[in-house]
């Protein structure tokens, strides 16, 4: 009899062995870092050492910015709650090995996306939210009025291992001016030579010049100069070999920018519910399922408006208000002559 | 019973052996995962970034190899020219450390204590953020010998002009290979006669008169180039001509050799404490003079306590140098494991490469140091 019970336990065991076994197969086949985000309950998410409007910290700790929006809408979506994001402020030159070594699941974190970083060390870009350039900043009583006003000899402080780097030289080199680069890891100590005059410019991309601007002890003594001498797409970026997670944070994107096409808002989307357009009903859930073609619920995209708001909101409230970059050039919608175009959501 | 002895051994090698097959494999495994490439093929490409400051000529056209050569030549002269210093400041401090005059010897105190509580890093931020800050833009700077521009944007001193400078090498490879008979003349004379040579005054002798015969006779001539201040905008200046020696580099090679100093006045003063009082009234007694005494009597012994701690801090210098990519001195680590690895996305081979390139930089000083301190080791007849 007792003998009986034991075997009997045993095969019970050996079910629910292999049970658990087929089921976590197929939870893993979905998304391995879907399941790992939505076991430990937060995103994480890789961002700046400190960029006003893209990623920044205020005195409590509190992050904001088009960068750290990205993050709280994948929060939104997959946890169901914005704020379940766990920032990992990243040095340019840290940036890719914390999201290879699997230290942040998004970088979120004002990077370029290039052929050589999409295509060779492991990573994928999942689409772009803010559209920059590279430029100088002067001080405004040098004179220098352009990009061609530069004499040899010129010393330019920028950030280390970043695309700055290679556009700088391309730029002095098509010029045929010798310069000297003086490159820092940290951003504050980029502003803080400049600041101190051992840099004649400064040159970062444009949205990175007007954030950091603000720094320095007197703003209004530099300009930025008009000429943008390169193409900077900066976007989100995932590890390679994980499509559905990849899926994830695309859409999650993509869904802040259409939302703000047609013309759903954090305070209107719950109302939207009943719009006549089908496509807005997909956009909050009211019709279609999908969330389900990504392993989500069907709400995930109208949490994603409701807590962290469209694409115009976020680029108005981290952007526009702070007095960063109050025209929103190509990152306008392209209904409105911008170039943000994104797929359908359908 | 040879078995026992060699079992835990080799159970050690297997266990290395799969700790490190462990490791590489699950390398292996993730990097063909997220599909990055292995190899070091990268390093013959073209580099395409500039560096501000390099000993050999360099620019973004040249490989990724070159860029490491200029990283590592960087790297090896903070760590030259902190030592020198370091060891120059740390034997002046570290006997100062024992001079029976109060003021001399509670200013050394303070300053080993001041300076090699401080971390070292905090030290670099202050030497190049605020100390840089007080320094003149190169348009107010007062000259100072009429020639030597200290500058926020650097140091500019003259820089010789050289004909024929091979010859002049040459003559100084003579001077030191003729210095190097005289000293064995000298000894052997000793040894049989018991007369002394002044052997130092010689060499320096002979370091002065055979490359000035080679400028007179070898048709060696310098001329020196003195740096000319240049606008490049309305309110920019700049240098040109002569040598810059950058801001990072003086402020880096101040913080090092500042803080290393401490560590070698302590192991200075241990050394001349550990050298016994008898020794030195013996030596007295038997009629040699202080300086005699000093120089042939405390100082060999004092040297055998100093040197192996001594070599430590030079070990350490020259891997504190790698905190020169905080203010942007180009050495290795900013160069080479910095922009070439963000420009690559080749982690693992070059780290591996740094830290091999590190190691082997480390070796080379300690088997030096090793050899120094062997030959003037107490030698057991």
């Amino acid at each position: 009899m007792f003998k009986l019970v034991k075997r009997l336990t045993s095969v019970v065991a050996m079910f629910a062995v292999l049970f658990t076994f087929t089921t976590e197969t197929m939870a893993a086949k979905k998304s391995k870092t879907l399941k790992n985000t939505q076991k430990k309950g937060f995103v994480r998410c890789g961002v700046s050492q400190g960029l006003p409007g893209f990623s920044n910290a205020d005195a409590a700790g509190n992050w904001t910015g088009v960068d750290v929006d990205v993050c709280r809408a994948v929060a939104a979506a997959v946890l169901g709650d914005s704020s379940k994001v766990k920032f990992t402020p990243l040095s340019a030159k840290e940036r890719f090995t914390a999201l290879t070594s699997n230290e942040i699941d998004i970088l979120s974190r004002n990077t370029t996306w290039t052929l050589s970083r999409d295509a060779d060390i492991g990573l994928t870009f999942v689409g772009v939210n803010f559209y920059d350039g590279q430029g100088f900043m002067v001080r405004k009583n040098s004179g220098i009025s352009s990009v061609n006003d530069f004499k040899a000899g010129v010393s330019a402080c920028t950030n280390l291992g970043t695309t700055t780097e290679l556009n700088m030289r391309d730029f002095f080199n098509s010029k045929g001016i010798k310069y000297e680069p003086v490159t820092f890891e940290k951003a504050d100590e980029v502003v803080a030579a400049y600041d101190a005059g051992r840099c004649d410019t400064y040159t970062t991309d444009k949205s990175g010049l007007a954030a950091q601007r603000i720094k320095l002890s007197n703003p209004d003594d530099h300009m930025v100069l008009p000429e943008t001498i390169s193409k900077e797409p900066l976007g989100p970026v995932v590890r390679q070999g994980d499509s559905v997670w990849e899926d994830i944070v695309r859409w999650s994107l993509n869904t802040m920018i259409e939302a703000e096409e047609y013309g759903v808002t954090s305070a209107n989307a719950d109302m939207m519910k009943t719009s006549d357009n089908p496509a807005v009903k997909r956009l909050v859930g009211a019709e279609g399922e999908l969330g389900a073609a990504l392993g989500l619920d069907n709400e995930w995209s109208l949490r994603i408006i409701k807590q962290v708001g469209n694409y115009g909101e976020s680029y108005k409230r981290n952007i526009a208000d702070t007095g960063i970059l109050p025209d929103r050039g190509p990152n306008e919608l392209w209904t409105k002559g911008g170039i943000l175009y994104v797929p359908p959501a359908r | 019973m040879n078995f026992k002895k060699i079992l835990p051994q080799l159970l050690t090698l297997v266990v290395v052996i799969l700790v490190f097959g462990f490791f590489s494999y699950n390398a292996q495994v993730n990097m063909e995962n997220r599909g990055i490439t292995f190899g070091y093929g990268f390093l013959t490409q073209e580099s395409s970034f500039d560096v501000q400051f390099s000993l050999i000529e360099y620019d973004g056209s040249h490989s990724y190899f070159r860029a490491y050569l200029v990283g590592l030549l960087n790297t090896i002269l903070v760590s030259v020219i902190g030592i020198v210093f370091a060891t120059i400041i740390g034997v002046v401090v570290g006997i100062a450390r024992l001079s029976s005059n109060y003021l001399i010897e509670r200013t050394a105190a303070i300053y080993v204590e001041f300076f090699r509580n401080i971390p070292l890093l905090l030290q670099i931020f202050f030497w190049y953020f605020a100390a840089l800050r007080a320094l003149p833009l190169p348009e107010k700077a007062e000259p100072i010998f009429g020639v030597f521009f200290l500058t926020i944007k650097g140091f500019f001193i003259p820089a010789f002009v050289w004909n024929n400078l091979n010859i002049f090498i040459y003559s100084v490879i003579a001077a030191i290979i003729a210095i190097f008979f005289v000293r064995l003349y000298a000894k052997k004379k000793q040894e049989n006669q018991g007369i002394q040579t002044p052997v130092l005054l010689i060499s320096i002798g002979l370091l002065i008169i055979l490359p000035l015969l080679s400028f007179l006779l070898g048709g060696v001539n310098a001329s020196i180039e003195i740096p000319v201040i240049e606008q490049l905008s309305q309110t920019s200046f700049t240098y040109k001509g002569g040598l810059k020696l950058p801001p990072e580099l003086i402020s880096l090679a101040l913080a090092l050799s500042l803080y290393t100093a401490t560590f070698i006045a302590e192991c200075v003063r241990a050394g001349v404490q550990g050298v016994s009082k008898g020794q030195k009234e013996a030596a007295a007694s038997i009629g040699l003079t202080p300086n005699q005494v000093l120089k042939l009597v405390v100082m060999p012994q004092a040297l055998r306590i100093i040197i192996p701690p001594t070599t430590n801090q030079y070990l350490n210098l020259t891997k504190n140098s790698s905190l020169a990519a905080a203010i942007a001195y180009p050495d290795l680590v900013l160069v080479f494991a910095g922009t070439a690895l963000m420009q690559t996305g080749r982690a693992i081979e070059i780290v591996s490469i740094t830290m091999l390139t590190y190691l082997t930089l480390s070796i080379t000083i300690s088997i030096f140091m090793n050899w120094y301190n062997k030959k003037i080791a107490i030698k057991e007849k």
